[in-house]
């Protein structure tokens, strides 16, 4: 069971009060129905899925309930940091 | 007291008999002995049967690396347990301890036929044939090999046994207590640290146990321990795993040891997450590969030195001695002053260490050096041995009744490769040792390679002049699986070393290879010509020892397997004799039979009644979202199809949900209270899953927008009144609302008060009638929902249950979210459109809507169906097909989503959904049921009251 | 190639077994192939065999950057099933159970195919009109799958319980009889042999470092750790490593890569005669030839390559066994590994064409690739070969996420009201 910071709480916890939430830094299109179906499905499904380093977003579902982002390398599994929703990839 | 046994030696107490049986036979051991060690000191030798061959076995060992003396033990009263090792039975008064894979007894099993034929079965023979004919693969030969394979029994009943669990914190965790866990968990604790040392014996100590030198040391240390309040000691505990970010795994058995079980919790798993982990492991010597190696009494010379100096047991009383490796000697020297014969000490090595030589001539112990045993006479048990020159000259036999092997030392890395920490290969030990940590974490003693034993040499096999092909020199004991099983592996083409594990099974028996994997590296490196760093080396996985499934199961038992969910008026349900029906986490009433009556009876009743005169419904169960701030009529109309914004406050509407993918995810009634309040709801399963995505949404995409979501669901009970009846029987109740249609018109929601309780009133209805859904706080459900039931009795009120309700709604053409959608189907296709909002420029999901197979013609669509016979009821989940006569594969069209007998129509009634339905009204359809077909007509999902005139009143 | 047979392994008997030939040659990569598959799994393996046999292709080459059947083909439960609700995947699967029928004898190799019967529980009003609907569907398909009552369940497994006050009460169950297990390994080795003695070239320990494209953006070959090797068409058959290898071509990929845990107890003697699997509990269990009990636990919930997963996955396997077989509450975990799976938005493969000319794929099958081993093996030979979809995996193309034709069995499951 692997341990997450938390960025909100300040607070590193284990990961039972977490729930993974994806790949991060996908923003939502602001006009979707202007997206060809090429960049809907893009949007909606395409995922860089790497081997190695990896925006993700995690949500602190069983304490303050907030969204987050992370960078976990995902061959050893290990964050590199954690950092609140709305700060640029990092 | 016993031929073995020598006075004056050991930890187990002389004045303490002990009664066990083995095998039914009655035997006495001491208190502290092991089941090995009593059965040793009785003289016997003969323990178990291995897997394939059935061979007689002895122990091997003394430790948790014994491969051969697997023991099933009956406790009775369904505590049966197989495939225990002896080494790790603790001795107890009573024990009833048994043999396994033989039948009819262990000294004559008829499946030792195999060893007979093994070159017929040699690794993977099983790819190789059992293939004609076809049909005898599961009728004849698998059956006949699942029957010769497995250790022992199954247990046959449930286990009466408890399970306990828990957490730990600390700041550095030993696994080992050797003396280099001791040391560490000592300096440790001197630093106020909180400690937590672990140790698989029921005694602390590890390999000082077998070292009576370091008696006085263990002594002084254990008392220094025991006084530490920050140090916890863990006897009897195996750390099993060891899981990400210094996560370990550990099952502390708690009454295996015990006469009488008892009522207490039988094992205990911690979850420890430790600051730092220490290992100390220590190491496992490592066996030697030689023809007749498996005889009884064929042993590590480690063990024998623990069986005489831990449980003064002798192994023989004319031992010899086939080392390469310095260790042994000395294993050899403590039994020669102890009293027993040594035949000879036989070392592989030309030279050895001077000192050796002096100590065993002054033992007067005769040596034999760049020698080997190529073969050992007995076959219950050992009666002497052939050995001859490395290079196959100079045979003779030697007499003795027991073999020591010294083979080396294989540091015991097992928690250290689950951690993924670096292994590096080192000559000296002939092993891999820790290299670079992956956690923090150290390895100290025999385990980091941190201990001397003296040096050795590391050869796969015995040099023999015997034909190899002949012989059967044994690599994994409990797996049959002999150096002669390697060399085929790589001969036919298995070079990784994971290959010629599968192949062969080595490493895979229930020792997980402890004492295998080398030898078989060393074997494969030999055969072909590589560096055994090269050749790889196995993982080893979780767990370090076999751990019991209701260890590891813990607490989550019966009903805490998972905790049931439910409401306020459960306990009035469960008194009224409902049936009820798992949902989601939650149990809800299905329905209330009357006495004779079944569930179709019941559910006809129940209906007529709500159509008729009024209806009592638990809808507590319902997801429930308070959103609140001044956007959150923005946030609904972007998350929900429909338009939210100029919903009036007081007022009700339906939404729908989607998946970003265009699929309806959930649907519910939610009511404006104010400006800025919102009362939504759910359905009963996806309350959290909705509650997660509104988060989603209102936190990563439209942080600005100004809104607040509560998940409410338990706070309010929900008490449904439906049927003509249902204002009168609420209104004596209610105060500070307006009851009267016009006032209080559908879809309508207002606060006041009943029974005096607050409550938000809902004019709602999921059964076409008139309803009103009353919230309350939780804790007044069941004094509200017993003071309706009161008003109600005049009026002829009936409770009913989630089967009635959904045959109310199906009359209505309501759908049920995952029974009526099924993650694929759209508003569309649920006929849903007027739930759209086609002004909105955006929604979640609305961009999936315009995907061209979403807006393609022939999808499927939810449409009503009526049997030709109305007597019929459609079985849900029953395909439709347009030509009944067409040959298998048909071509299905659609599904039956929702079927029921309806009392109020006189007839049944479906949902399906049907390709192209909405353009198929009138159609007749065809239901292939086994050996016959139902017709049906396809029309709309609409069976009662069309025009909505019982609801508007 | 030695054909085996009882009376091979008789006469070799007699021999000392000293003249078995290598089951596959360790070949070293030629120049140029008419075809490569990247990644020697059962379906990698698989693919390279039918090419050669049924398609008349036999310059090929498999290449894995480990040893054959490292991946998931040898840390799966072994499940054998057909009985899927969707035409499209009824289809597929089933044809991978016919292949499986025969597929001892037509590789000259036992891979153990054992009909055990596979049996999903129904534990609830949901899952019972889930079942039906498969079952219904199935039958009209021609795929069996029937349904037992709760005391027929009981007898078709006797350690099953059947108490109805259970947390989760056994309200019945849909029955596969031509369900069953497979032996793992075999099937790897036994695709190899087979492939090898048709010519293919099997090359281990030899990662794809790059796919080479050329001007019009067609497949040249792929780049190795051996240098380079020359193919119009490479078929990529790589399981939780695919997104990596795809995105070599350049194409990025709707998939991501879970750990997937899977645990065996000791051997005892035969206890549990079939498959069961319970969706709503999380269980899935049966018993190997040697005894085992082999059970399949859930997936993390991160994306990971690591091939380890968490202790709480395997403590709520283990209580959702107990749970059903309270007798198991004494058996004991003998070994527990993971392995990576890539699963796609609908959680159905994607098995065809890519939009890189020359270049196929065949990977997403999530948790449950074992069983259409065969059948995916033989449909992306055939895409290969003939350069377009075989009717049965057309569905399963890249498009679908484009257009929305999702086939999502697990949405098809969907959850409760």
């Amino acid at each position: 069971m692997i341990l997450i910071h938390c960025p909100y709480c300040d607070d590193t916890r284990p990961e039972l009060e977490f729930a993974y939430a994806g790949e991060a830094h996908i923003a939502r299109p602001l006009d979707p129905s202007a997206l060809s179906d090429a960049d809907w499905e893009r949007y909606l499904f395409i995922r860089a899925n790497p081997k190695g380093r990896h925006n993700e977003r995690w949500r602190h579902v069983h304490g303050c309930g907030r969204f987050f982002n992370a960078v976990r390398d995902t061959v050893t599994d290990k964050f590199e940091l954690t950092y609140k929703a709305g700060e640029p990839r990092k | 007291m016993s031929a073995y046994r020598i006075s004056g030696l050991g930890r187990v107490a002389e004045a303490a008999a002990v009664n066990f049986t083995f095998d039914g036979k009655r035997y006495q051991g001491r208190a502290g002995d092991s089941l090995a060690s009593a059965l040793l000191a009785n003289g016997v030798l003969l323990m178990g049967r291995s897997f394939k061959y059935h061979r007689p076995r002895g122990l091997l060992g003394a430790g948790a690396e014994e491969p051969n003396a697997l023991i099933s033990v009956d406790r009775g009263g369904g505590r049966f347990t197989p495939n225990l090792r002896a080494t790790a039975i603790e001795l107890y008064e009573g024990l009833d301890a048994r043999s396994q894979n033989r039948w009819p007894s262990l000294q004559n099993d008829l499946g030792a036929i195999n060893d007979r034929l093994g070159r017929f079965f040699p690794a993977g023979f099983y790819n190789k044939t059992f293939m004609w004919p076809r049909s005898f693969w599961e009728k004849l030969y698998e059956p006949a090999i699942r029957r010769m394979a497995g250790l022992g029994d199954a247990p046959t009943d449930a286990d009466p046994d408890v399970y306990d669990a828990c957490y730990a914190h600390c700041d550095v965790l030993i696994v080992g207590a050797g003396p280099a866990g001791i040391d560490a968990a000592l300096a440790a604790s001197a630093s106020k640290k909180k400690v937590i040392l672990i140790d698989e014996q029921d005694e602390l100590g590890g390999g000082a146990l077998a070292d009576p030198t370091l008696w006085p040391w263990l002594a002084e240390s254990l008392k220094d321990l025991a006084k530490l309040t920050n140090v916890t000691l863990l006897p009897r505990t195996t750390a099993f795993g060891y899981y990400h970010d210094n996560f370990i795994g550990a099952v502390e058995r708690l009454t295996e040891h015990l006469p009488d079980p008892g009522h207490g919790a039988r094992e205990k798993l911690w979850r420890i997450r430790a600051g730092e982990v220490v290992l100390a492991q220590g190491a496992i010597e490592r066996p030697l590969v030689f023809a007749g190696n498996d005889v009884p009494g064929v042993m590590l010379a480690s063990a024998a030195r623990t069986y005489l100096n831990r449980f003064g047991v002798a192994v023989g009383r004319n031992v010899a001695l086939m080392a390469t490796h310095d260790s042994g000697w000395r294993d050899a020297f403590a039994l020669a002053r102890a009293g027993v014969r040594i035949a000879a000490i036989v070392d592989l090595r030309e030279t050895v260490d001077a000192v050796l030589l002096a100590e065993a001539a002054e033992l007067g112990v005769r040596v034999e050096l760049g020698s080997a045993v190529i073969g050992v006479a007995g076959r219950h048990a050992v009666e002497g041995i052939e050995i001859a020159r490395a290079d196959g000259s100079a045979r003779q036999q030697l007499d003795c009744d027991a073999v020591l092997m010294a083979g080396g030392w294989t540091p015991s890395v097992h928690l250290w490769s689950h951690s993924l920490g670096k292994l590096e290969w080192s000559e000296d030990w002939g092993a891999y040792l820790p290299g670079k940590a992956n956690e923090n974490v150290r390895c100290l003693g025999a385990c980091g390679g941190k201990w001397s034993f003296g040096s050795g040499v590391y050869v796969g096999q015995l040099p023999t002049p015997k034909n190899p092909a002949t012989i059967k020199a044994f690599v994994d004991f409990q797996n049959d699986v002999t150096a002669k099983d390697i060399a085929l592996a790589i001969r036919e083409g298995m070079k990784s070393v994971e290959h010629i594990k599968r192949y062969t099974t080595n490493g895979m028996a229930t020792d997980q290879g402890k004492t295998s994997n080398l030898n078989a590296l060393q074997l494969a490196s030999a055969a072909l010509d590589r560096p055994v760093q090269a050749i790889g080396l196995t993982t080893f996985r979780p767990p370090y020892t076999p751990q019991t499934f209701g260890a590891l199961a813990g607490h989550a038992k019966d009903a805490l397997f998972q905790p049931t969910r439910k409401t306020p008026i459960d306990p009035w349900a469960e008194a009224q004799g409902a049936v009820f029906e798992p949902v989601a986490q939650w149990r809800r009433a299905r329905y209330f039979p009357k006495a004779g009556e079944d569930m179709h009876a019941a559910v006809a009743r129940e209906c007529l009644a709500v159509r008729q005169s009024v209806g009592i419904f638990d809808a507590s169960t319902l997801g429930k979202i308070e959103v609140v701030g001044p956007d959150a009529a923005e946030f609904l109309n972007r998350m929900y199809t429909n338009p939210w914004k100029g919903l009036e406050p007081g007022r009700c509407r339906y939404g729908l949900l989607l998946r970003e993918d265009g699929f309806i995810t959930d649907d519910g009634v939610s009511a404006r209270l104010a400006p800025d309040r919102f009362h939504l709801t759910t359905t009963t399963g996806g309350a959290a899953r909705v509650l997660n995505m509104m988060e989603d949404y209102l936190q990563t995409e439209w942080p600005d927008l100004n809104v607040w979501l509560t998940s409410t669901t338990e706070q309010w009970a929900v008490i449904a009144v439906q049927g003509p009846k249902a204002r009168e029987v609420i209104a004596p109740l209610v105060s500070g609302i307006d009851l009267s249609g016009d006032a209080f018109p559908h879809m309508a929601v207002r606060e006041g008060t009943i029974c005096g309780v607050p409550t938000r009133l809902f004019r709602v209805s999921f059964t076409g009638e008139l309803g009103f859904e009353i919230n309350v706080p939780s804790a007044y459900g069941r004094h509200v929902w017993e003071a309706v039931w009161q008003a109600g009795q005049a009026h002829g009120i009936i409770p009913y249950g989630t089967e009635t309700m959904h045959v109310l709604r199906a009359e209505k053409g309501f759908i049920i979210v995952g029974q009526d959608t099924d993650g694929t189907v759209t508003p569309y296709d649920a006929g849903l459109d007027w739930a759209v909002g086609k002004k909105k420029a955006d929604f979640v999901g609305k961009r999936s809507l315009a995907r061209p197979d979403i807006v393609a013609n022939g999808r499927k669509q939810l449409v009503g169906l009526l049997t030709d016979d109305p007597a019929e009821v459609l079985v849900e989940g029953a395909q439709i097909v347009e030509d009944p006569n067409q040959p298998i594969p048909m071509k299905m069209i659609g599904h039956v989503t929702s079927s029921y007998w309806s009392a109020s129509l006189g007839r049944s009634i479906a949902m399906a959904l049907v390709a192209g339905g909405f353009d198929r009204m009138g159609d007749t359809l065809h239901v292939p049921m086994p050996g016959r077909t139902i017709t049906a007509k396809v029309v709309k999902p609409m069976f009662y009251d069309a025009e909505g005139s019982r609801l508007n009143v | 190639m030695t054909r085996f047979s009882a009376f091979s392994l008789f006469a070799k008997a007699l021999g000392g077994h000293q003249s078995w030939p290598e089951l596959w040659p360790d070949a070293q990569p030629k120049a140029e192939y008419d075809a490569i598959i990247v990644g020697a799994g059962g379906h990698g393996l698989g693919a390279a065999y039918y090419l050669a046999k049924k398609y008349g292709i036999t310059k090929v080459a498999v290449i894995e950057k480990g040893w054959l059947g490292g991946g998931n083909t040898g840390r799966n439960t072994t499940i054998v099933r057909s009985n899927y609700l969707y035409d499209e995947s009824a289809h597929l699967y089933d044809h991978a159970v016919k292949l499986w029928d025969g597929l001892s004898q037509d590789l000259n190799f036992n891979v153990m195919y054992s009909k055990r019967g596979v049996m999903m529980l129904a534990h609830n009003v949901h899952d019972v009109q889930s079942f039906q609907r498969h079952i219904h569907a199935n039958r009209l398909n021609g795929v069996d799958n029937e349904w037992l009552t709760a005391e027929q369940a009981k007898e078709y497994c006797p350690p099953l319980d059947i108490n109805p006050n259970a947390r989760y009460p056994v309200m019945g169950a849909a029955l596969q009889r031509r369900g069953g297990t497979a032996r793992h390994d075999s099937v790897a080795w036994g695709y190899a042999r087979a492939a090898a003695a048709l010519g293919v070239d099997i090359i281990q320990n030899c990662a794809v470092t790059a796919i080479r494209r050329g001007p019009d953006g067609a497949i040249e070959g792929v780049e190795t750790e051996r240098g380079f090797i020359k193919s119009k068409k490479v078929g990529v058959s790589a399981a939780g490593n695919s997104s990596v290898i795809m995105q070599m071509a350049g194409l990025d990929f709707p998939l991501e890569s879970y750990p997937l845990q899977a645990l065996v107890s000791e051997p005892v003697k035969p206890v549990f005669p079939c498959v069961v699997m319970s969706n709503t509990v999380h269980a899935y269990i049966s018993q190997s030839d040697k005894g085992e009990l082999v059970i399949g636990a859930g997936t993390d919930q991160y994306v990971s390559y690591s091939q380890r997963g968490a202790l709480h996955i395997v403590e709520h396997t283990l209580a959702a066994i107990c749970e059903i077989f309270p007798l198991f509450r004494r058996m004991r975990m003998l070994r527990n590994w993971g392995g990576i799976v890539d699963v796609t938005p609908d959680r159905s493969p994607i098995l065809g064409k890519t939009p890189v000319p020359g270049l196929y794929v065949n990977c997403g099958w999530g948790t449950g690739g074992f069983k259409a081993t065969p059948g995916a093996g033989d449909l992306l030979a055939y895409t290969m070969a003939k350069d377009e979809p075989h009717w049965i995996n057309a569905p399963f193309n890249l498009d679908r996420f484009r257009n929305g034709r999702l086939i999502d069995e697990a949405a098809a499951a969907a959850v409760a009201h």
